[in-house]
């Protein structure tokens, strides 16, 4: 008998429902590769490959393609991982420090480009992503500096820039609040779960722009009691996520 | 050759390619070399890391072409932060694959490489010069244009190599090292260690033979030469070092390590840990 059998388990945390929303994007995506950035997308998609979504590739961080249990089945160096985007066969989760409505993502500087206010990191591959595969995002910490009315430099490409672009999809934003998408007729943000706990006020208050709010707002759906003993017993047992997103 | 000697050979205003990629497998001796040296008003072409971050830091840098600067482990790399939010040096800020199709374009002469990527994004408002092309065929779809990324001189770090040029890695990981030689009208490899032509394939398998010598201008033997990004097998990334370089002001890590040549910096990172 493990302790989780003998003691009834302890209600999920705001970081387990960020793992289901992030591990939620990668559901019926088939035997492509998933790149999550961060911890909570890491584990979440450690989770989906682990239960609903068995065909998925996933990389040890480096430059092998790896099984959950760590055994290397694949190589993937920079070089054809960059081709792989091209491909398609991908869906990534990256980060943002500003989104806007339209799903336009920033990671590379804070103010004027020319001369910015905060140095980030740069665009990295945010340009070539957003326009050849599934590109969603984790925000660890919802604020009105992250979701802001207009990004300072569109990095990864939303809505109202991608013209249409033929492989162009921005399916979903998760943050520690609760899940966006864009399934409006002009594609401007939607709240489509809040985490059990967060109330729509408090989405509202930490948005700098107007969400698109439906009528009824559904919860995060709950973990399973299987997924939540992988995620605290198999898949992030040292509780990295609480590190990513508090109580 | 040795590293000050390969970088007699260059001089300032020259467009510089540096292998690896971030905190990874940086050519660091060369980069120590270049500091010493009054080389400056580079341009610098890189997936960026701490080559980056000291060269801006020590004002040689008066272009710099990347898609990003991070020391991975520690995401933002603070001395090129600080250097590009004190306007020391313009930006060419493109993406990952641009990038490398430009060293692509480079390496092949081709004047550009059609790129399906940067459209839509800011990269074309920050780039004004960056052109497009249409596809001829009947899909019609419109990419970027990305102009070779055309070299004087790329400095990268391997394993081991030959005297002729001939470079291994052993690594998981190739980055981009040969294309930055190709793509080059000379190039410096320096390497771990420097060995007889017949051991490279004694014990690893052909394909770990990434460099050609015809790509490559000049060998140094620089042992710990990535130091302190990483040069896997052979070492991981100095993180603890790593720490003191991001938290150290600039001039006072200068003051510690970089004084001497690099003799004295790996005896002072030997006694610093």
């Amino acid at each position: 008998m493990t302790e989780a059998d003998r003691t009834p388990a302890l209600p999920p945390t705001r970081a387990e429902y960020c793992v289901i929303a992030c591990a939620e994007a990668w559901r019926g995506a088939g035997e492509i590769l998933a790149s999550p950035m961060g911890l909570i997308p890491s584990v979440g998609a450690r989770l989906a490959r682990l239960t609903f979504a068995p065909d998925l590739l996933l990389t040890d961080g480096e430059a092998m393609v790896v099984r959950p249990d760590g055994t290397t089945e694949g190589w993937l160096p920079y070089r054809q991982h960059l081709a792989l985007v091209t491909g398609g066969r991908r869906h990534v989760m990256m980060g943002a420090s500003q989104i806007d409505r339209y799903g336009n993502q920033n990671i590379s500087c804070v103010g004027d480009w020319a001369k910015p206010r905060r140095q980030l990191l740069g665009v990295r591959g945010a340009p070539v992503n957003t326009l050849n595969n599934p590109t969603s995002y984790w925000v660890p910490r919802h604020s009105r500096r992250v979701f802001v009315e207009k990004v300072d430099m569109v990095c990864g490409v939303g809505y109202d820039h991608a013209a249409g672009a033929r492989f162009h999809r921005v399916p979903r934003v998760v943050s520690d609040l609760g899940v966006f998408d864009f399934a409006t007729p002009d594609r401007t943000m939607r709240l489509a779960s809040l985490h059990p706990g967060v109330t729509l006020d408090q989405v509202r208050e930490a948005t700098a722009f107007d969400l698109a709010v439906p009528d009824d707002v559904p919860p995060t759906r709950e973990p399973t009691a299987a997924e939540l003993r992988l995620i605290r017993e198999v898949i992030d047992p040292a509780n990295t996520r609480a590190r990513e997103v508090g109580a | 050759m040795t590293a000050d000697e390969a970088v007699a050979r260059l001089h300032s205003g020259m467009t510089l390619g540096i292998g690896g990629w971030g905190s990874r497998r940086k050519p660091m001796a060369l980069v120590r070399a270049l500091l010493r040296s009054g080389i400056t008003d580079l341009t610098v072409v890189s997936y960026g890391g701490p080559d980056v971050g000291m060269l801006a830091a020590a004002g040689r840098i008066r272009r710099l072409v990347a898609p990003f600067a991070t020391l991975d482990s520690i995401p933002l790399e603070p001395h090129f932060r600080a250097a590009r939010e004190r306007g020391a040096f313009e930006l060419t800020e493109i993406d990952e694959a641009m990038f490398m199709w430009g060293l692509h374009a480079a390496a092949n002469r081709l004047p550009f490489l059609p790129v399906r990527a940067g459209i839509g994004s800011d990269v074309m408002r920050v780039n004004p010069g960056l052109r497009t092309v249409t596809s001829p065929y009947d899909d019609g779809e419109t990419f970027v244009a990305m102009p070779a990324l055309r070299l004087d001189a790329a400095l990268v770090h391997v394993n081991r190599a030959d005297r002729l040029g001939n470079g291994q890695y052993l690594g998981p990981d190739p980055y981009f090292d040969d294309l930055f030689c190709e793509a080059a009208d000379t190039a410096y490899v320096s390497c771990e260690r420097v060995v007889d032509t017949a051991e490279l394939t004694k014990d690893a398998a052909p394909q770990s033979l990434l460099i050609k010598r015809h790509t490559v201008t000049g060998v140094v033997e620089a042992p710990n030469g990535a130091h302190f990004t990483s040069c896997a097998p052979d070492y991981g990334r100095d993180e603890a070092f790593q720490k003191t370089y991001a938290t150290t002001p600039w001039p006072q890590f200068t003051a510690r390590f970089l004084g001497g040549d690099e003799q004295a910096y790996q005896s002072a990172v030997r006694e610093g840990s």
